[in-house]
């Protein structure tokens, strides 16, 4: 990922029909490997949306590029709409779908905790989903984290209270992967950058008009640019980690229930955790925890700790084959 | 005087090396173009022009292979065999071409590893006697280490991404903190191993090298036929890749003529569609995941090193994305990129420097040998 530049802001022709005749500039989020991350709105003026664009690679044969781009988009799109439950029912906790007392609950178990999917066009190589409120767990963990080392003063909060959120956050993270794995989805790149803590009160259901997105807009940044934040954030409480964890960035999901997918799901947050927020990570624990048992409806206890225990096979591997000749 | 001579025999090649690095200490005049390896090579010139150290001259690089007729590979027993046979005459030659006398040369490099036991072991064996004969010390060196710091030295690339991509390892490195980190890597068999099996079903030749051939072969093919495509995050998989090609491969032969381009309908599938299909998804892949990697650690250079990298369309594709990206591409020619001793020379000379040395008890080979477990402690 590079930092989001100023590339998008002179004209829009370089994007896909229908994005190529916005009046205003796009403003370019992220840019990753695979694809470009705009913010934009859909078919209504008032409604955010996150423009997702996979451009052409000059590199690859066309034919070769196209079903690529095609799968990839589709497959996103599929995970997506699995997960919002749009009338389709899903089976919970694992492998025991007849768990009568928590799996159960987990019909569109991901509802407003992965962005819905508002459009997509595998030939013009985009796909479009509701926009996402808030800021990045991994901001707002870096955001924490500096107050602790402020020792929390000016905040009135003592460094424990500050851990106590912490926590509490990280469990958050534990049952909404829970909640994800009991769906049938694991996601393949989970970091704190894939996270968005939405505030309280500002989801949008699809249907009505989302609320409150102009002045929150100033502070969202999928980007990597955590030191940049800016100053308004300090007139709101140092420690605010309230409101939901929404999943982001499917692009590497895939549908699966096996115990080994899940465990590698875990340990790729686990490292991506101790190398972006090394200070927190022996917090991390709060993570499985959470996960292990079942919290929030996610994976029913039993499965849950089947996973964990997969997941210490693992960490010993280290996810890589020891390797041969 | 810092020089080393290097032996290699991870797989059918054998090779002898013999590398000088200019000491540090003495200030020297500004390097003639005849002191560095990679002047005489219009191509492949150093980007860098403040490179950290003063660049290294190379004595001495021979190399014998062991090839076997087509439709088979090269099995350990054999390529032992053939190393057994050669590295005698291969030193004597390299001393002499390279006019060093025995008391200059500071230690023996040999590569403990990965790659086939018994060719590892009777060059360990090789490294062994001239160690004991010559009164010098020992270094075991990684293989794919060896590659890495060999394609920095020829290139000048300070700190790229590096795809190493050869008939038996396939893995996207970059450093961090004092070790070659791996990003990503085939979880099953290896590109070159893949391109190689490919060609014994079709009897395409293995000289100078089955992946050379098809690479010869992929220029006149044009239809891109559909093969499975495996990446997963930065990981790759090629076996199943490879059943369909075979299948594919024995359609063509079964067909006689009969199979036609699915997209017109005229013309026949011919040995260099399948080439070209090959060629094109598995280098699309490595393409992609070297990007991923790039993305992830915000490098901007990427320097392909091992056997495959010699080939044309995967350094111009890796080069359009570089460019891309803003970046660029470095790749080294066959003298470098395919095995060879002088980088094991190189790097044993390196980890030499800062005084490592492998005791005669503990001078044995491994077939497993991590790129990651190495301490690369002669990089800041």
């Amino acid at each position: 990922m590079t930092e989001p530049t100023s590339l998008s802001l002179s004209a829009c022709s370089h994007l896909p029909i229908p994005f190529n005749t916005s009046p205003e500039p796009l403003e370019l989020i992220a840019q990753g490997a695979e694809s470009l991350l705009y913010k934009t709105t859909f078919l209504f003026p008032s409604q955010p949306a996150a423009l997702k664009i996979r451009p052409v690679k000059k590199w690859r044969h066309p034919t070769l590029d196209k079903r690529l781009t095609r799968a990839r988009i589709l497959a996103e799109a599929r995970v997506l709409v699995k997960l919002s439950g749009e009338g389709i029912a899903v089976g919970g906790g694992g492998r025991k779908v007849k768990d009568p007392k928590k799996g159960n609950g987990v019909v569109g178990g991901m509802r407003g905790l992965v962005p819905a999917v508002l459009g997509l066009d595998w030939e013009g190589g985009w796909l479009v989903t509701e926009w996402i409120e808030g800021g990045t767990v991994k901001e707002a963990i870096y955001r924490v984290s500096r107050a602790r080392t402020m020792g929390g003063s000016g905040v009135g909060l003592s460094g424990d209270a500050v851990v106590e959120e912490l926590r509490g956050l990280l469990r958050k993270m534990g049952e909404v992967v829970g909640k994800l794995h009991a769906c049938g989805v694991v996601h393949g790149d989970l970091t704190t950058s894939n996270m968005m803590l939405r505030p309280f009160g500002t989801a949008s259901p699809q249907s009505s008009k989302p609320e409150g997105h102009d002045e929150a807009s100033a502070q969202l940044s999928t980007g990597p640019a955590p030191d940049v934040d800016q100053p308004k954030s300090t007139s709101r409480s140092q420690t605010s980690l309230e409101g939901d964890i929404v999943l982001i960035d499917f692009g590497l999901a895939t549908q699966s229930v096996s115990d080994e997918d899940r465990a590698v799901d875990l340990y790729v947050l686990e490292r991506a955790f101790g190398s972006t927020h090394p200070r927190e990570e022996e917090l991390f624990a709060c993570v499985l925890d959470a996960y292990a048992h079942g919290e929030g409806s996610g994976m029913n206890g039993k499965a849950g700790k089947t996973v964990i225990r997969k997941l210490e096979d693992v960490r010993m591997r280290g996810r890589k084959k020891s390797m041969l000749g | 005087m810092p020089i080393a001579v290097g032996l290699e025999g991870s797989a059918n090649k054998l090779g002898v090396g013999i590398i000088l690095h200019p000491s540090h200490d003495t200030p020297t005049d500004p390097p003639s173009p005849h002191d560095s390896a990679h002047s005489d090579d219009g191509a492949f010139h150093p980007h860098s022009k403040q490179h950290s150290s003063p660049p290294v001259q190379i004595l001495a690089n021979l190399r014998h292979t062991f090839v076997s007729p087509p439709g088979t590979g090269f099995l350990p027993k054999d390529t032992a065999a053939h190393h057994r046979r050669w590295v005698v005459r291969l030193v004597r030659q390299a001393m002499k071409q390279a006019k060093v006398r025995l008391e200059d040369i500071e230690c023996i490099c040999y590569t403990k590893g990965p790659g086939m036991g018994a060719p590892l072991g009777s060059v360990a064996i090789a490294a062994r006697t001239l160690s004991q004969l010559w009164d010098k010390p020992l270094v075991g060196v990684n293989h794919c280490v060896g590659h890495i710091e060999m394609g920095r030295a020829i290139t000048g690339a300070e700190n790229p991404v590096v795809l190493y991509v050869s008939g038996g390892n396939t893995q996207v490195i970059a450093y961090s903190a004092q070790r070659y980190r791996i990003f990503g890597e085939a979880l099953d068999i290896a590109v070159g191993n893949c391109l190689d099996r490919f060609a014994r079903v079709l009897h395409i030749s293995n000289d100078p090298a089955p992946g050379y051939n098809i690479e010869q072969l992929a220029k006149t093919g044009n239809v891109l036929l559909e093969l499975p495509y495996a990446v997963k995050g930065m990981d790759v998989s090629f076996s199943g890749i490879l059943a369909r090609v075979e299948e594919m491969a024995k359609k063509l032969e079964a067909s006689n003529g009969s199979w036609l381009d699915p997209e017109t309908n005229t013309s026949p599938i011919t040995k260099s569609d399948l080439c070209f299909t090959l060629q094109e998804t598995v280098f699309a892949m490595l393409v992609e995941i070297t990007e991923r990697a790039m993305a992830h650690v915000g490098a901007a250079q990427v320097l392909i090193v091992g056997g495959v990298g010699c080939n044309e369309r995967l350094q111009q594709m890796m080069g359009i994305m570089a460019e891309e990206r803003g970046g660029s591409v470095y790749a080294t020619d066959e003298r470098f990129c395919i095995d060879n001793g002088i980088m094991i020379a190189h790097a044993g000379l390196l980890a030499h420097k800062m005084g490592f040395e492998t005791q005669l008890k503990d001078s044995t080979f491994t077939q497993r040998f991590r790129t990651d477990e190495v301490l690369v402690n002669w990089r800041d």
